[in-house]
């Protein structure tokens, strides 16, 4: 039995208009974790694609366990021991987690007909023993945390007997806890011999998880370099290309003199008293643990959720009990879910950038087309969007090109108070520079920006000043230059 | 925060019970039951036998269709064409009986047919040609109620000289107890209770409803099941053609229009969800059962009709509302 289980060559791929991969390779040995790494758009998901069956290849091999293979179908791969996690979880949330385990081949009458539902939930308990897992088959997927979900697609891959593991984003909604466990179970399934391709943007988790790290870019094989032995710099340089560098903002504190926003004792299901102050041209960085209350601060200042407690903008009382109240205000909220929260996907750039100040473009409800198109090609241009026209729908533009739009649209309706909730999620590190640039931009021109982050890098890059949260309180207050990881990591875990 | 190893506390348990779909199925029945003692105080007459088989005739035809049309709107989908289909399935089995002087056996079995390829081409847009089920069966609506009245010449075949025919709605095999068209509705939630919730068919059906995507990513061939599944359906508005003939001994081309929307009424009060993933086809009789028994009960406290229409349509509005309720709960 040689080590290596999967060997993949020369592997092309085009769609009408792009060249997705070229001459790409990927080699994985038995029973190690490697890293695929990338920015977005370099190709990754589709090499995976390709090996689990959901593309085909235009040329090139792939050789499984000393066989060449060319799966169809994603059953394909299953069946011989290819299996994908992919980041969006794929679960009927209103199946039962052993029906969702099961989906296509659950125990059947001789028929082939009826089901065997009280052998489904045996086998499911089996595997579960098995895998030392603790489920029950009985419970609903939507009644499931992310973590436990993700534990079902991992039984799920484990039922087919996989020798391939591949896990997209595996952590990106998991809290620090449930990243540990994960890691517990793939160091498991690393004894068991499971080869595991292991895709993510967090470069800390590559150093604790992996053994080798592959480099994609632009659609090509760039490296494969041993963990251990590789600095992350080293990797990231060759992800975009170009060498980058990890900083920390170091800022005069008695640079901010105007308060322009005041938070007194907010109070709800999710937050408990939490007070902090705002100043003119300010970066306020809000760091945390996933489920620390942070988004849940942002949206009761916004209104999108009740609450007690006292608001001041500019030093006067304000009420604030919906978002239209926080507009008025001069606030303006960047979710951390744009798609869902931020965008209208199908209208174009231009519809999306005046959508909240449309009143400036109307007279009786009939919309003004003329200073519209100049105005939202001014921002396009100030925030440097990367599209062929405003004329253009959002949902064809990139991630980042997406979050900028979001932006224009707050800055064109005049908020001097901005919340960015995770601004740079789902952002390949290229775009997340010009993010970077452009809050720093807005901080000089004088908006004051409150910015929710999970990563610790972003934050100290950032923040003038760091609150940090957990449980729903502020756990601590620290100016960027007496900040740095370990600090902000202990006051995020400190219970109050 | 939950973790991996924390156990479920009492308050997950409670919302689980809630957000299990049975609440809104507790409620479609416990309406059901505050709605029939409402009306037997109300009305001396509305317990009695007569009455309660009359509401019983009159849920079979808007039953039959929802409890197929149940399978589609689990899907996600949602089939408009089941009305003016059903009069075709009524159409065509005056035709084969009548016109062609078939058998009786055989001209019913000519109805189901019938509905069954109206289903079938619905599938067949819906899932081959990519057609959204709401223009794909409005397209076949209209199909069906033109051919409806092409095929009859636009007027009613009448059975009168088919001995019987009457009997297979209107009759008993039970002399002197509740009447057929009763029992075969009775039989088809049987039946199509066993289908969803005993059988790959329903397992597909609520799978491809809770995540399509998800569903062909498992390797199964969601294109090939959803045919299936709108010709099932087609199957009971084949069966509820027939009924609806053999009642009126006669098939009505120009009936039929806006049975759909009811049937769709009685699935939505019912609990079953018009996104997708979630119901019950229990839930679909109490439904069905709901819409009779208020129509009945109103008309006997000599409510116009014209204001009947209107507390169903609010009835529809309650439903979905707590739906969204318990949606939201989650």
């Amino acid at each position: 039995m040689s080590r290596k289980i999967l060997e993949m060559q020369n592997i092309n791929k085009s769609f009408p208009g792009v060249r997705a991969l070229s001459n790409a390779q990927l080699d994985l040995h038995r029973g190690e974790v490697l890293a695929l790494i990338g920015e977005n758009g370099a190709g990754k998901s589709t090499l995976m694609k390709i090996l689990t069956g959901i593309y085909q290849k235009d040329d090139g091999s792939i050789i499984y366990d000393g066989k060449e293979i060319s799966p169809v179908h994603t059953k394909d791969a299953q069946e011989i021991g290819i299996n994908i996690i992919h980041q969006e979880l794929n679960l009927m949330p209103d199946l039962t987690v052993a029906e969702n385990i099961f989906i296509g081949r659950e125990p059947r009458d001789k028929l082939n007909f009826f089901l065997k539902n009280k052998a489904l939930n045996q086998q499911a308990d089996k595997l579960f023993q098995k895998l030392n897992i603790n489920l029950n088959p009985r419970t609903k997927i939507s009644e499931l945390t992310v973590a436990k979900q993700q534990m079902v697609e991992i039984a799920k891959a484990l039922s087919f007997n996989a020798k391939i593991l591949i896990m997209d984003e595996p952590t990106a909604a998991l809290t620090d806890k449930e990243i540990n466990t994960l890691f517990d179970i793939i160091h498991w399934l690393k004894n068991e011999g499971v080869a595991i391709i292991y895709i993510s943007h967090r470069m800390e988790e590559l150093k604790r998880i992996s053994d080798r790290i592959t480099v994609m870019r632009d659609g090509e094989y760039i490296a494969t370099l041993p963990t251990e032995t590789t600095e992350i710099r080293q990797v990231v340089s060759l992800m975009v290309g170009r060498e980058v560098k990890i900083e920390q903002k170091i800022s005069d504190p008695d640079a901010f003199t105007d308060t322009v926003l005041e938070a007194h004792n907010l109070h709800n299901n999710y937050i408990k008293n939490v007070s902090f102050h705002l100043k003119k041209g300010e970066i306020l960085g809000f760091a945390g643990l996933v489920g620390a209350g942070r988004t849940e601060v942002a949206r009761a200042i916004f209104g999108a959720d009740p609450f007690s407690g006292e608001i001041k903008v500019n030093g006067v009382p304000v009420t604030i009990k919906q978002p239209v109240d926080a507009v008025q205000h001069g606030i303006g909220y960047l979710s951390e879910d744009r798609k869902r929260f931020g965008l209208m996907l199908e209208m174009t750039v231009k519809e999306n950038i005046v959508i909240s100040s449309l009143a400036n473009y109307s007279t009786a409800a009939f919309v003004k087309p003329t200073n519209m198109k100049t105005d939202a090609e001014n921002y396009s241009n100030k925030l440097k969007v990367k599209t062929p026209s405003v004329n253009q729908p959002v949902k064809l533009l990139s991630g980042g090109n997406q979050q900028k739009i979001v932006i224009a649209k707050w800055l064109l309706k005049d908020s001097d108070i901005l919340i960015f909730d995770e601004p740079t999620r789902g952002i390949d590190v290229g775009a997340k520079q010009e993010i970077y640039d452009l809050l720093e931009m807005l901080a000089n021109e004088g908006k004051s920006i409150i910015m929710i982050s999970s990563e610790l890098t972003e934050v100290l890059r950032l923040s003038d000043r760091i609150m940090v949260m957990n449980e729903g309180r502020i756990t601590g207050e620290l100016l960027n230059r007496d900040a740095n990881q370990e600090k902000i990591m202990e006051l995020a875990t400190r219970h109050n | 925060m939950s973790t991996l190893t924390s156990n479920p506390t009492a308050s997950d348990q409670k919302k689980r019970l809630v957000s299990s779909g049975a609440l809104q199925q507790i409620l479609a029945f416990a309406s059901l039951i505050i709605l029939v003692i409402f009306f037997s105080i109300a009305s001396k007459n509305f317990l009695q036998w007569s009455n309660i088989e009359g509401i019983l005739l009159s849920t079979t035809v808007i039953g039959i269709l929802a409890l197929g049309t149940t399978f589609v709107i689990i899907t996600g989908g949602i089939d408009l064409s089941i009305g003016t289909g059903m009069t075709l399935t009524s159409v065509m089995t005056g035709v084969f009986i009548v016109f062609l002087g078939l058998p009786v056996i055989l001209g019913i079995i000519g109805g189901i047919v019938t509905g069954a390829l109206i289903g079938f081409i619905s599938g067949f847009s819906v899932s081959i040609l990519r057609i959204p089920p709401f223009i794909a069966t409005l397209a076949m609506m209209m199909i069906a109620e033109g051919l409806s009245l092409v095929i009859s010449g636009a007027s009613p075949i009448y059975f009168s000289d088919v001995g019987g025919f009457n009997n297979i709605a209107l009759g008993s095999i039970f002399p002197g107890s509740i009447p057929n068209a009763v029992l075969i509705f009775f039989l088809m939630v049987l039946i199509g209770w066993i289908l969803l919730s005993k059988t790959i068919i329903g397992r597909y059906t609520f799978s491809i409803g809770s995540n399509e995507e998800a569903t062909r990513l498992s390797g199964i061939n969601v294109k090939k099941w959803k045919m299936i599944i709108y010709t099932i359906a087609g199957c009971f508005t084949g069966v509820a053609g027939v009924i609806m003939a053999s009642r009126l001994n006669s098939a009505q081309p120009a009936l039929g229009m806006g049975y759909e929307l009811e049937a769709i009424a009685a699935v939505v009060i019912g609990g079953t969800s018009l996104s997708g993933g979630k119901g019950s086809l229990i839930g679909t009789m109490i439904g069905a059962l709901i819409m009779s028994v208020l129509t009945n009960g109103l008309r006997i406290m000599s409510i116009p009709q014209e204001w009947q229409t209107v507390v169903i349509g609010f009835v529809i509005l309650l439903a979905v509302y707590f739906d969204m309720l318990r949606k939201k709960d989650r």
